[in-house]
């Protein structure tokens, strides 16, 4: 199969490609950009007269909600939605039921997402077995299997004890070790930042101070043991100078922002809107624009979508009743650009938040349109609206604080290992 | 995004919060509620207006005060009262809150008047209403989590006038655990709307809420310094599980440190009022020769509260 | 007929207040007791009251919790405390109203008076019988009866006047903005 993806604006943020060219593709491998590779004849076009054509989006948040959580999102309904999203490459938390804590669960989540129009799944071990933050998985037989780093999710290890001794045997195999910095005490009963709205509405809290505290601890140990840390979902401004004061004294810390962070703060709660109900929360707007700039400044290395489908019944129910998490998989890209353009960054640069970097952190090859890489392709009009609805969420998951809102840049194609998973027609 | 309390023509559809409650619109519930409060002194303390409307207090925490105060308030009006105590244990065995207003919706409730333990369940009811087409329900929130008693602090509004008249030249001191309460929220925000000169907020640290003063107060940790020449001293109840752990280390401490005595309630004017929304911890918050005393006007708010319950329940229900 | 005709025909409120106080004035006694309807019957309530030389306190009733288009008004805006300075039980009560129409003021006036008590006797005192009645009511005193009923879109209100005359009462026609 050969394919030609003609008329296109290229962006390849790891190339530094941003000009007008087509792109070849032959037995699902990138063959040329801009020039025909010599004696290729072309079997299928996709005529992307208007559409930028970028590598597939690579996310380092996505949950499938298999195994356990089938009520909730299906494997099948969730990688439409990610192709449905431009992303073809995603990272999985483990915190599945049973969590991703033995090889078995692993193999068979690998097994079920190996279909073509499936974006390339790369999930991410339990550090410790049931998440429960006592013994510590086999991480070199999870890793066999698939795992590409090992966390614990949005759940802390409370011992730093074990802590240390999780980073310790990762640290010993040079395992990535993924973790979200909220301390469990000073969260305990929160449900939304600890300032302004949260009093107002009468909200249990959660300080600041919740992640700077963990994130000192993890810190610490990452200096101690030398393991490889990626921060997810960083949160807030102290946060963040943490982390980028942290790298200067010459610890190894890569860290990422959902991208609803970008956009929305604590404000955003309105009247209780149990969409806004996130984890970590939705922060202050001093806390949004660090992000915001940290993100365009390199000081964060990745935007993911956070990816959380829940279903309605767990949604329409109090705001602290509600499950945290809201469904990104499809808002990745929109929101991504939204970003760039408001910060006014090169979507050159932009897009590498979501291509080349995130893959960089998984340590896979993918997030570009590099000759000779997978044919993973994303296609998409940034001129062209995407109502953010009910009917146009592809995913089971329809919580979304962006219900009921337009936003700019709709896919048109997406391509895995040159297969057309999406196909978001070119009219 | 419009307040969801009021419709589309600024009229009062729920009584949610005082947060945001348009001035006019409280004056006229205080207005509504002084024929009212006559209507306790007559023989047939039994008004038609509601009759044939069905009312359902929707209790999911216990309260035996504040249901009885808005039965009492219903049934002067003539409405039909079902009280519906909904404890955890039964919500635990699946039913959903939406589901339970669903199905008393389909049994033509004309109000929910709604206690939970969760802050802004009012807002979901409202919310699932008007989703489902339902408007002519009215909600009255009963206390809702740490956020709202809107009829608490409406009736410490009417208290206050009753006594003092003008709002615009009143110190008013709230005493005790602001993180908790509902009704501090609540009376914060009514007496911000209607323009008294300083609110001032009076407790340890552990019993503030995050940026408090972003509501508008002054923050005060000594209550001598706080009680200086108020006209009135709003007190809070401390409940029993936070007398005493991380918050407090006891109750003794705490009457120490913030129980209002005798001796501080002078530093206050001389005609300062002294008031509590119940039930109270004598010898916790508050000295029983304060609560007993010539400056308190407790009871008159639990018979105001019958007044001011009356009046929100018959603009909400009243009209078509 | 014109507006310019009725109101020529309109007698004059002072006039017909005189008229009142001599039709009363041989049923009452020490023990009857006024009570005025809010507004308009309050005004008129307070002169017969002192013409009459009553010894009983004056009453006043708003009747806005007893309204019959509560449904689909809803509350009225301005309602006061009603105000019975006596006891009710076995009182002989005269109701004092401007101007007698459809009937539903006095119905609800009645109601309001039975919240008090069970009175001896009600009896009903009138300016004007506009006529247009929707119930069985009638007055046993009034001073004037129109000729002929007065259209739903037309209404009779009583004022006061200002200083220094402040209550020197009289009769206005006026168009009905809810009819």
């Amino acid at each position: 199969m050969k394919i030609q993806i003609s008329n296109g604006r290229v962006i390849d943020p790891a190339n530094g490609i941003d000009r007008n060219a087509d792109v070849f593709i032959a037995d699902g491998v990138i063959v040329g950009v801009g020039k025909m590779p010599a004696g290729f004849e072309a079997n299928g076009s996709l005529d992307a007269t208007g559409c930028i054509v970028c590598p597939g989006l690579v996310d380092l948040s996505a949950r499938l909600r298999e195994p356990g959580y089938e009520y909730r999102a299906t494997l099948e309904s969730e990688m439409a939605a990610a192709a449905a999203g431009g992303v073809t490459s995603l990272a999985c938390p483990p915190d599945t039921d049973p969590p991703l804590d033995e090889p078995g669960l692993v193999e068979m989540l690998k097994h079920r997402a190996r279909l073509p129009e499936f974006a390339h799944v790369y999930p991410v071990g339990a550090l410790t077995e049931k998440l429960a933050g006592v013994n510590l998985t086999e991480m070199a037989e999870l890793a066999e299997a698939g795992c590409v780093a090992f966390g614990q999710a949005n759940t802390a290890i409370v011992d730093t004890q074990v802590l240390l001794r999780a980073m310790q045997y990762a640290a010993t195999f040079g395992f990535p070790v993924w973790m979200q910095a909220q301390d469990p005490f000073l969260a305990k009963l929160g449900v939304a930042h600890d300032g302004e709205v949260a009093t107002r509405l009468g909200l249990g809290g959660i300080p600041v101070a919740a992640e700077t505290i963990a994130l000192a601890t993890i810190l610490q140990l990452a200096r101690e043991t030398g393991a490889r840390i990626h921060l997810t979902r960083i949160s807030s401004a102290v946060g963040l100078e943490m982390i980028v004061a942290a790298r200067r004294s010459g610890i190894s810390a890569t860290c990422d922002v959902a991208v609803h962070h970008l956009h929305l703060s604590e404000h955003d709660i309105g009247y209780f809107d149990p969409h806004a109900r996130l984890d970590p929360p939705l922060r202050s707007q001093s806390d949004r624009e660090a992000l915001r700039r940290g993100l365009a400044d390199g000081s964060i290395n990745a935007v993911c979508s956070d990816h959380t489908p829940v279903d309605d019944d767990a949604k329409q129910v109090p705001f602290d009743e509600a499950e945290p998490g809201a469904t990104g998989l499809e808002l990745l890209l929109p929101l991504t650009l939204k970003w760039a353009s408001e910060i006014k960054l090169p979507l050159v640069h932009a897009l590498a938040r979501v291509t080349c970097d995130p893959a960089r952190i998984l340590g896979v090859e993918a997030g570009t349109l590099t000759v000779g890489a997978a044919a993973d392709v994303c296609i998409f009009d940034p001129q062209a609206a995407y109502p953010v609805n009910r009917a146009t969420l592809k995913s089971q998951g329809k919580n979304t604080p962006f219900l009921g809102l337009e936003l700019q840049g709709r896919v048109r194609g997406t391509l895995i290992d040159g297969h057309l998973a999406y196909d978001g027609s070119w009219t | 995004m419009r307040n969801p309390q009021l419709n589309s023509q600024g009229k009062l559809q729920h009584l949610l919060t005082t947060e945001g409650l348009p001035r006019d619109i409280i004056l006229a519930i205080l207005d509504a509620a002084a024929p009212f409060a006559e209507v306790a002194e007559r023989e047939v303390k039994k008004l038609p207006l509601l009759r044939g409307k069905s009312i359902f207090n929707l209790f999911f925490e216990n309260s035996t005060r504040t249901r009885t105060t808005f039965e009492i308030a219903a049934k002067r009006l003539s409405a039909d009262v079902i009280n519906l105590n909904i404890n955890t244990s039964s919500a635990a065995k699946g039913e959903t809150l939406l589901d339970t207003i669903d199905n008393l919706s389909a049994m033509q409730a004309d109000m929910f008047v709604v206690r939970h333990a969760s802050s802004g369940a009012p807002y979901l009811i409202a919310g699932h209403l008007a989703a489902t087409g339902r408007e002519h329900i009215h909600v009255v929130n009963a206390g809702d989590g740490r956020h709202a008693h809107p009829t608490q602090g409406l009736l410490d509004m009417y208290t206050i006038r009753h006594y003092k008249r003008d709002f615009t030249a009143l110190t008013v001191a709230i005493v005790g655990d602001v993180l908790h309460s509902r009704v501090a929220r609540s009376q914060i925000h009514a007496l911000a709307t209607l323009g008294v000169a300083e609110i001032r907020v009076i407790a340890p640290r552990t019993l503030l809420p995050t940026d408090v003063e972003r509501l508008g107060v002054h923050v005060f940790h000594n209550i001598d310094e706080g009680l200086q020449g108020v006209d009135v001293v709003m007190m809070l109840r401390l409940q029993n599980e936070r007398m005493q752990g991380a918050l407090l280390p006891s109750p003794q401490e705490y009457f120490k440190s913030y129980g209002l005595t005798p001796e501080r309630l002078a530093r206050a004017k001389p005609d300062a009022i002294v008031m509590h929304p119940g039930p109270m911890n004598r010898g916790v918050e508050i000295d029983s020769a304060v609560a007993d005393g010539s400056h308190a006007v407790i009871l008159p708010q639990v018979t105001f509260g019958i007044a001011v319950r009356m009046a929100v329940m018959s603009m909400l229900a009243g009209g078509s | 007929m014109s507006n310019t005709q009725r109101l020529a025909n309109l007698p004059e409120a002072e006039a017909l207040l005189a008229s009142l106080v001599k039709t009363m004035l041989p049923h009452v006694g020490p023990d009857t007791a006024l009570v005025g309807i809010h507004t308009g019957g309050v005004w008129l309530a307070e002169r017969l009251h002192a013409a009459l030389g009553l010894k009983l306190p004056l009453g006043s009733i708003d009747v806005s919790f007893h309204r019959d288009d509560y449904s689909s008004k809803g509350l009225h805006p301005g309602a006061r405390a009603s105000s019975i300075p006596f006891p009710v039980d076995a009182a002989q009560i005269v109701l004092v109203d401007d101007v007698l129409f459809t009937g539903r003021t006095i119905r609800a006036a009645m109601n309001e008076l039975y919240d008090y008590g069970r009175p001896g006797r009600i009896d009903l005192a009138v300016l004007i019988d506009r006529g247009g009645r929707e119930l069985p009511i009638g007055a046993r005193f009034c001073a004037y009866t129109l000729p002929e009923p007065l259209p739903k879109s037309q209404e009779l209100v009583l004022t006061r006047g200002s200083e220094p005359t402040p209550s020197i009462l009289s009769l206005t026609l006026k168009d009905r903005h809810d009819a």
